[in-house]
């Protein structure tokens, strides 16, 4: 009887260290995981200036700014830059646009492949996905300039008389080879049964309505996935957009770009980094907000290609 | 539970050799005509005339339409930007009127040497694929006809436009959801790729070409990629020196990349998911952030923190554990390039292990927990619990994962790009010490403007990645057994 007790005893002990070490370890490393993020939002509202009343815009040796201010966040709202007054609002709304446009055609694009690709039998379906795997191979950086000159020969982009087309070709580019990325909706699709198609089917319904009234209502989850991935793609992609707009068309540039040609564009100002800072801040509200109150939908189809590879 | 296990084609009754199928092809083709109406006879020369005849006007003026739009575009080549289309694009796809001095212009008779060669190229292209259509519209119209005809010998009236715009809702829906994606992939990404491809085997080098103040260039056949090993041409030295430990490198990278997330995120997830720990969504959520924070703001983040002037540096001096800032990332010609390159797999680790946890973390809440108990029952440690059961399991089921993000690494851009911009000692076209083959294609094609270079590197770069996706990936299971779900 003793001996069970002292058992048990050692046992739960054995659980507290083992569960205290772990609480540790996380604390650790959840601390290390926010460093360079809180780092980031302080020196956002950092507002110092050196002993001649110059601001301190550069980074500093110290992680915790000495003076808290929102000039920072004014400056980045007011200034010029690339020779654009009031650049940052204007490369918000270009990013908000193009965001929703792109948004929408993707997850139309993506909902439809995928949905044929799982439910529908036809003659090349086999060949069409092995292809859309092999052309998924090769490095998107490749095709970029090839896309560039593509939409230069139509009048999207480099456009001298309407800069503003650029727009345009950089929605195309984002969203024309969106179809070609159904696997993760397919995998989500194959999941929903047959038998409620084929019931559908011998009641009559053409497949246009299986789609419509059966598989989409079904499928939401995975369009609020699809969408917030098309979505958040425009306002991280800093590379594409820059190629395609172009490096001298700052005035349709989309956020990324611009917060990643103040620190190392073709002039680069160190001591804009805290106006960097701000802008970070700006655009990682909204998308880490929309992360956070969709992850449940993130985290399926995150897994839901994983597993199915 | 045979993850890799080879299942035996199916079909295997009706599959018969590729010679027979093209000679059946053939005498279908031969059948269709001769059985045919007038109509269907017609349709091989007339677009749409079976349609005509069978009194599907619509139909039959939609296939007309584009039959006379593609032969105009052939015949009287429009051009843009002074390149045209049609006949003189597949002429000038040759580009050998360049090596002359120049392509030829229609208008005065002359060679010029302002013609566009990549125009000359891309809209070769172009011409080629609308001579594919032309054909594959060509069949689509004979067939209709002759469908058209068989309705009508076994007593039905040929279906009308109106039903054949209902059958797109039904039975060839695929049809009509797959069009906008097929077209659009058509042109934004298969034209492109195609494009690039080509380019490899020319001359194609906006440097030269722009010392030379011409937009020509030719066909130079597999020169760009013996120079790669050999060094020669104008380049060549450059690129020969650096491609293979770019190469190697970039295979160092992906499998360190892979393992420590693949193996940090399980860990982690374990930590996270353990009994009895309270606060696990919060834990779950501060780890979330790095992946919702766009890469560009939490990378640069991370890369000013550990800058020269950065408060890392600062630390470790007031510490008094350095004198002197450390490069860590390489951003300046003599730093350290082991240090460089320790620390993009140390950093790359901070991004790819929440990507893990999260992904991990269902599945470790999916292990029946009988496997647990039974092992609990045989008097199992927890240490070994988790190395004959927890890790086996999870390995198993993410193991088309595995294989996935290798290949996602070997093309990781952001991470280098952003950390160390492929540095320490990067000048010109050299890739510097953390290169990825990726980040130097960047560099070569955006940069310099080395088309040609650059398309080399990215066909090298398709070939180790479809190579490897290929092998793994016909032989799981996620692809043998894909339609067993229908």
């Amino acid at each position: 009887m003793s001996d069970k007790k002292i058992k048990v005893s050692s046992q739960s002990r054995n659980r507290r260290v083992s569960l205290t070490v772990t609480y540790t370890l996380l604390i650790v490393l959840g601390i290390i995981w926010l460093v360079p993020l809180v780092w980031i939002i302080l020196s956002a509202f950092r507002c110092e200036y050196r002993a001649d009343g110059t601001f301190i815009g550069t980074v500093t040796e110290n992680y915790f700014p000495r003076v808290f201010g929102l000039k920072n966040f004014k400056d980045l709202f007011t200034a010029t830059y690339y020779g654009v007054p009031k650049a940052f609002p204007l490369w918000m709304l270009n990013t908000l646009v193009i965001a929703v446009i792109d948004c929408v055609i993707s997850t139309f694009l993506v909902l439809s492949v995928a949905y044929c690709m799982s439910k529908l039998k036809f003659k090349l379906r086999k060949a069409f996905m092995n292809a859309s795997m092999i052309i998924g191979l090769f490095p998107g950086f490749m095709s970029m300039i090839a896309i560039y000159f593509l939409l230069k020969s139509i009048g999207l982009t480099g456009n001298p008389q309407h800069p503003q087309y650029s727009v345009i070709g950089l929605i195309l580019a984002y969203s024309a080879g969106a179809g070609l990325g159904f696997q993760i909706a397919k995998g989500f699709f194959d999941v929903i049964p047959n038998a409620l198609v084929e019931s559908a089917k011998l009641d009559g319904c053409t497949n246009f309505k299986i789609f419509q009234r059966i598989i989409l209502p079904l499928a939401k989850p995975i369009i609020i996935y699809q969408a917030l991935m098309s979505f958040t793609g425009p306002w991280m992609d800093f590379i594409f957009a820059k190629v395609i707009i172009g490096a001298d068309n700052a005035r349709y540039w989309t956020v990324s770009v611009g917060l990643y040609s103040l620190m190392f564009g073709t002039h680069p100002d160190t001591n804009l980094f805290t106006q960097f800072a701000a802008g970070c801040v700006i655009v990682a509200i909204p998308i880490v907000t929309l992360f956070m109150f969709l992850q449940r939908y993130y985290v399926e189809g995150v897994t839901a290609g994983a597993v199915k590879g | 539970m045979g993850s890799r296990t080879l299942v035996a084609p199916k079909n295997k009754k009706n599959q018969l050799s590729f010679l027979e199928r093209l000679g059946k092809k053939f005498s279908d083709f031969g059948k269709r005509f001769a059985d045919g109406s007038l109509g269907t006879k017609l349709s091989h020369f007339i677009f749409g005339a079976g349609n005509f005849y069978h009194k599907q006007y619509i139909k039959g003026f939609l296939f007309l339409l584009i039959q006379v739009g593609i032969l105009a575009l052939m015949i009287f080549c429009p051009s843009v930007n002074g390149t045209p289309y049609g006949w003189k694009a597949l002429r000038n796809l040759s580009l050998t009127h360049v090596t002359e001095g120049g392509a030829f212009d229609p208008v005065t008779g002359h060679f010029t040497s302002g013609s566009d060669c990549k125009l000359m190229v891309l809209f070769g292209f172009v011409t080629i694929a609308m001579i594919v259509i032309y054909f594959l519209v060509w069949n689509l119209n004979i067939a209709s006809s002759a469908k058209a005809d068989k309705d009508k010998k076994i007593g039905k009236k040929p279906s009308t436009f109106k039903e054949d715009l209902q059958e797109l809702l039904d039975g060839k829906f695929h049809v009509m959801m797959l069009t906008p994606t097929c077209i659009a992939a058509a042109v934004f990404t298969i034209l492109p790729t195609i494009f690039m491809i080509a380019l490899a085997f020319t001359t194609y080098n906006s440097q030269d070409m722009n010392d030379l103040g011409t937009n020509l260039f030719h066909w130079n056949g597999l020169q760009n990629f013996r120079a790669v090993f050999t060094g020669e041409g104008s380049l060549g030295v450059e690129i020969k020196n650096r491609f293979l430990p770019v190469l190697g490198w970039t295979f160092i990278w992906a499998i360190f990349a892979t393992l420590t997330c693949y193996f940090g995120g399980i860990i982690l997830a374990l930590l996270i998911n353990k009994k009895g720990l309270k606060g696990k969504k919060l834990f779950r959520t501060v780890f979330i952030i790095t992946i919702a924070v766009p890469q560009f703001i939490s990378l640069l983040a991370v890369r000013n923190l550990l800058g020269e002037y950065g408060p890392f540096n600062a630390m470790l001096m007031n510490l008094g554990w350095i004198k002197q800032p450390i490069g860590f990332l390489g951003l300046h010609p003599g730093d350290s390039e082991m240090l460089a390159k320790f620390m993009v797999i140390l950093v790359n680790m901070w991004v790819g292990i929440p990507y893990t946890m999260l992904m991990t973390s269902g599945i470790l809440m999916n292990i029946p927990t009988d496997l647990y108990e039974a092992a609990r029952v045989d008097g199992a440690s927890t240490t070994k619990m988790f190395f004959k059961i927890t890790l086996p399991y999870v390995v198993f089921v993410t193991t088309p994962y595995l294989i996935s993000s290798f290949v996602g690494n070997i093309s990781a851009f952001n991470t280098i790009f952003l950390l160390t911009g492929g540095g320490p000692t990067y000048t010109g076209y050299q890739a510097g010490g953390t290169d990825l083959l990726v980040t130097w294609l960047y560099k070569v094609t955006i940069d310099q403007g080395s088309y040609n270079t650059g398309a080399v590197i990215g066909i090298f770069t398709f070939i180790i990645t479809a190579t490897i996706t290929l092998v793994t990936y016909r032989r799981s299971k996620a692809y043998n057994e894909e339609d067993t779900f229908q």
